[in-house]
């Protein structure tokens, strides 16, 4: 059974809706969220039922898709001097995340209710913002993952840059430029490669590399390894690259961040698993002690500047890269528990920051503020949503029976096995992250209060929709990991079968 | 001559030249008789339809063998076809632009002036990529240049386009002295001006001596050329005419002139010292040993070019700066010699021809509105048309070379070149890091375009050629961004220039 068709429409139906959006008023505020909305649930519905598909112990490979795209020509007019093809498939792990954009996008659109101008072309670069990302899990070869990549990058640039807070442009910039650099550094790596292999498929990319006689040194693949590790550490971030992401994620709207935390960040991780441990093996394992230190780094760090910040946002900032620092402690440890547990984290922080940033979004709308000590008393006011807030921080330090703690327990036992002093001095991170979010959350909910709360509502109407869903997929992976796991399973052992262990 | 000789020459191969030449001709004498009072836009049209009547004679010419004509002076082989295809397209959208383009500072006297002008140096430039001999690629190079001094100064009572005019002159006319110059010096060592005969001379050449002097020669060519398509060092003209000439000449200064250039640079380089051997006979040719000076030049171009762009507060000083940065680009192509390099140098300059003058036409549109250049005539654009900002936006993307643009396939293309073989990280990598410093300039015409509010709410009234222009533009590239295979496969199918270029 050939589905590849089913593949091409989930990436491309947000298009459809683009197209859709450009031909209605640009007043017509209702029907444009509505629509804008609507468009995104095709592409859900189609990665659940591929999920589905998975599920009824059906193949995945039904679902890849090959057509020619382009050739350039060179000396000899009949043979192809080099040629890129249109290829889109779907592994475990590749499913997983689609399923995660396609929900996060879908309940990103309904928090963008709260956009208060401009709505049509809002919808419309958010509906480009979704095909993008959808593609680039999906895509099957570099240059087109490349492609989808740097479609992410300008709606997200306009989406932060026109409907963002204050300092929104210098925020807009900042992302625009270091994003750029590290896909300039990344479309290097991509080039050299398909210069020295004359293919950009990444499966193939990976049995070239695996042997041993390719055209390529060691020390050329070292080179390469550290510009991709630079490239995505851009994107995920790592210490001393992430000052973009602070600025993006405390002056974008809400809805925004929703996607950026919970899926753009993600495909810094997603680089890093496909193409570092994947077509870099050796020199992965090279650089695994570095990499658990930058992950340790990140970690503390991320955990330490969360614990002094006033502002909500910037609390969730620098506990997104104290996340993303678990990412990295789990794959350094180069093991089955290690690698699961930072796939799991990718999935399960996706899923918190995404839910935090939503309720975000939700108090900012009602009392114009995201600062703790301005939102002291929320529990009196907005009970509901203190009780959620209260559940997603819990998720988000590692609560057992939430996802948070499947991922954390499963990176460091990886970690524990291989570097036991890195491991034991992360765990501080750990404490210090039930701090920062304790400090953070309490202050808010059981915080003093500094207002009053009458005639502010609390969670009403459509806003259940997204913090339901997300809670209770936080919950479903916390209690039933394998919905996670059993996917995840094939794509492990070729990483495994690829570290030679 | 004799009568039968002249019969016996297949004049045909011509009759692109020829039409362009006629219609010159038939503007002329219909400016002198048309009554004062009658609008001359109809000119322009005439013009157009004669760029496009030459341009289907070029395209019908395609995927036969090479013609010659006149001892070999001019010839018409796959890569005059394509390149001339390029100009003719070029010049047409540049036509659309002119026949759009009205100004307070009264052109409307000159109008019919500009088109005559405007098609002589088109002829030169059709003629340089056609002419297979030193003379005529000299006599084609200086038909171009000298009727584009006097289009920089075509607004006569503006004293900067007095300036750019001046100042074009005189850095033009030195440039070309200069290659003369050293084209005098090949002529000296090989004793004949047709390309391909200096070509089998010069590689039997077995006196190292005069490889050195032809080195030298080589030297000279390239600065007098590259004052041609304004690389750095030598640039400094660029902005000055570019931002004091008449919107529509900027537009061809920028892309048709520009092309013509890359044109005789590959022709002349190419030919000559692509065969020339340094060292004796089978040694390595000339311009593999002087790779690491285009290199060079190729690298300062992108890095001064989009550099100085990020300071300029006029939008057509830093496309001018734009503009020295993608030759930059295209310098790059041709350090890397690699076996796709007339493909990607003519792919891109298709993707630059159509970003390049859809912008061009927005830059018309807006500065005639506000009758100032600046970048911050832009704000609110997108309040005031949308549709105007939205396509400017694309274009600006894809100048930026972002996926999914035409722009992106032809960076691409290059790219794999410079991997490709010897590679050239270095290069490689300066093409990349400036790529992304022109982000900044690009964004932030976008920036005033989408994020600013508007200083003055009005809306634009967009004329026909304009609307022309800004739809072949924007369709074009996307359409070559996300299928770039419909234009290289007229290329792979129609056209064999590594054949054709070095064969008699």
């Amino acid at each position: 059974m050939n589905l590849g068709w089913a593949l091409t429409l989930l990436v491309l139906f947000p298009l459809l809706g683009i197209v859709v959006l450009a031909f209605m008023p640009k007043t017509a505020e209702k029907s444009i969220k509505l629509v804008g909305f609507l468009a995104t649930l095709p592409s859900l519905l189609l990665a659940l039922a591929a999920y589905l598909h998975f599920k009824w112990g059906k193949d995945l490979a039904d679902f890849a898709v090959t057509h020619d795209w382009i050739q350039f020509r060179g000396m000899n007019a009949d043979e192809p001097y080099f040629s890129v093809n249109f290829e889109l498939g779907l592994s475990g792990f590749q499913l997983i995340l689609v399923v995660l954009t396609a929900v996060v996008a879908t309940l990103a659109a309904i928090a963008s209710k709260y956009v208060k101008k401009e709505w049509k072309g809002y919808y419309m670069l958010f509906l480009l913002l979704e095909t993008g990302m959808l593609g680039v899990f999906t895509a099957e070869n570099l240059i087109l993952f490349f492609l989808f990549f740097e479609i992410t990058l300008i709606p997200t640039f306009f989406l932060i840059g026109k409907w963002g807070y204050f300092e929104k442009e210098k925020a807009a910039y900042s992302f625009l430029i270091y994003n750029g650099l590290g896909s300039a550094v990344l479309l290097i790596v991509i080039m050299i490669l398909f210069a020295k292999t004359g293919t950009t498929n990444i499966e193939i990319l990976k049995s070239i590399m695996a042997d041993p006689s390719a055209p390529l040194s060691g020390d050329l693949k070292l080179g390469l390894f550290i510009a991709l590790l630079i490239a995505f550490g851009v994107k995920l971030p790592i210490f001393p690259l992430h000052s973009w992401m602070l600025k993006v994620h405390v002056q974008a709207p809400p809805a925004v961040v929703m996607i950026h935390s919970g899926i753009l960040l993600k495909i810094g991780a997603y680089g890093l698993i496909r193409f570092g441990l994947g077509i870099f093996p050796e020199q992965f394992e090279k650089l695994a002690t570095l990499l658990a230190i930058l992950g340790v780094i990140n970690l503390l760090y991320g955990a330490f500047l969360a614990f002094i910040q006033t502002d909500f946002k910037m609390v969730l900032a620098y506990s997104s890269i104290s996340h993303m620092g678990i990412v990295l402690i789990g794959l350094a440890a180069m093991n089955e528990a290690g690698v699961q547990g930072a796939i799991f984290q990718v999935i399960s922080h996706g899923l918190i920051s995404a839910l935090l940033f939503f309720l975000v979004g939700v108090l900012y709308e009602r009392t114009d503020t995201s600062l703790i000590e301005n939102l002291g008393g929320l529990a009196k006011g907005m009970p509901i949503a203190a009780g959620f807030l209260l559940a997603a921080a819990m998720a988000s330090l590692g609560l057992p029976g939430m996802s948070g703690f499947v991922s954390e327990f499963m990176a460091f036992l990886g970690l524990f096995n291989e570097l036991p002093w890195v491991a034991a001095v992360g765990t501080l991170g750990i404490i210090l992250t039930a701090a920062y979010l304790l400090r953070a959350v309490l202050g808010m909910t059981f915080g003093q209060a500094h207002r009053e709360f009458a005639g502010i509502m609390d969670l009403r109407g459509v806003e259940f929709i997204p913090v339901v869903v997300l809670t209770f997929l936080i919950v479903l992976i916390g209690v039933y990991p394998s919905v996670l796991s059993a996917p995840l399973q094939a794509t492990l052992e070729t990483i495994m079968l690829g570290l030679g262990g | 001559m004799s009568a039968d000789t002249f019969q016996s020459i297949n004049w045909s191969i011509l009759t692109p030249e020829f039409i362009i030449l006629g219609v010159i001709a038939i503007l002329i004498l219909l400016d002198l008789f048309m009554p004062k009072t009658l609008s001359r836009k109809i000119l322009g049209w005439i013009g157009i339809a004669a760029i496009l009547a030459a341009l289907i004679f070029t395209l019908n010419m395609a995927g036969g063998p090479v013609r010659t004509i006149l001892d070999n002076t001019f010839r018409v082989d796959s890569f005059a076809i394509a390149f001339k295809s390029l100009l003719l397209v070029g010049a047409a959208l540049v036509m659309f632009l002119a026949t759009s383009y009205e100004t307070k500072a009264g052109l409307e006297r000159y109008e019919a002036e500009f088109y005559y002008i405007f098609l002589s140096a088109l002829l030169g430039a059709m003629v340089m990529t056609s002419s297979g001999d030193l003379i005529t690629l000299y006599v084609g190079l200086e038909l171009l240049s000298i009727p584009s001094y006097i289009l920089a100064g075509m607004r006569k009572f503006d004293s900067k386009s007095n300036e750019a005019a001046m100042k074009y002159v005189i850095s033009g006319g030195i440039s070309s002295a200069i290659a003369l110059f050293g084209m005098s010096y090949v002529y000296g060592i090989a004793g004949s001006t047709d390309l391909i005969e200096i070509a089998s001379k010069l590689s039997m050449l077995a006196d190292g001596q005069q490889a050195y002097l032809l080195g030298l020669a080589f030297l000279m060519i390239f600065v007098g050329l590259a004052f041609k398509i304004s690389a750095a060092p030598f640039h400094m003209w660029a902005p000055d005419v570019y931002q004091g000439a008449p919107t529509p000449v900027t537009a061809f200064l920028s892309v048709v002139s520009k092309t013509a250039g890359f044109v005789i640079v590959i022709r002349v380089l190419l030919t000559v010292f692509g065969a020339a051997a340094s060292n004796g006979p089978n040694s390595m040719p000339i311009i593999m040993n002087m790779q690491d000076y285009i290199a060079v030049i190729a690298g300062a171009t992108m890095i001064i070019g989009n550099v100085v762009a990020l300071k300029q507060s006029d939008i057509k000083r830093m496309f001018a700066y734009s503009s020295i940065a993608h030759a930059g680009y295209l310098l790059v192509a041709v350090t890397s010699l690699s076996a796709n390099m007339f493909y990607s140098i003519w792919f891109y300059l298709l993707a630059y021809l159509l970003m390049n003058l859809g912008a061009f036409a927005v830059i018309q549109v807006v500065s005639e509105k506000s009758g100032s250049t600046k970048i911050a005539d832009f704000a609110g654009l997108y309040r005031r048309s949308p549709v105007l900002a939205v396509a400017m936006g694309i274009l600006l993307i894809s100048l930026a070379g972002f996926p999914g643009t035409a722009g992106f396939i032809g960076k691409l293309n290059i790219f794999a070149g410079a991997f490709a073989g010897d590679p050239h990280y270095v290069l490689a990598s300066v093409m990349i890091a400036t790529t992304v410093v022109s982000y900044f300039y690009y964004f932030g015409v976008m920036t005033q375009m989408f994020f600013r509010p508007a200083e003055d709410e009005s809306k634009f009234n967009l004329p026909f050629g304009i609307i022309i222009v800004l739809i072949v533009a924007v369709a074009g590239s996307i359409l070559f961004g996300l299928m770039p295979n419909l234009a290289l496969d007229f290329m792979n199918n129609h056209l064999d220039i590594l054949n054709d270029f070095f064969g008699q």
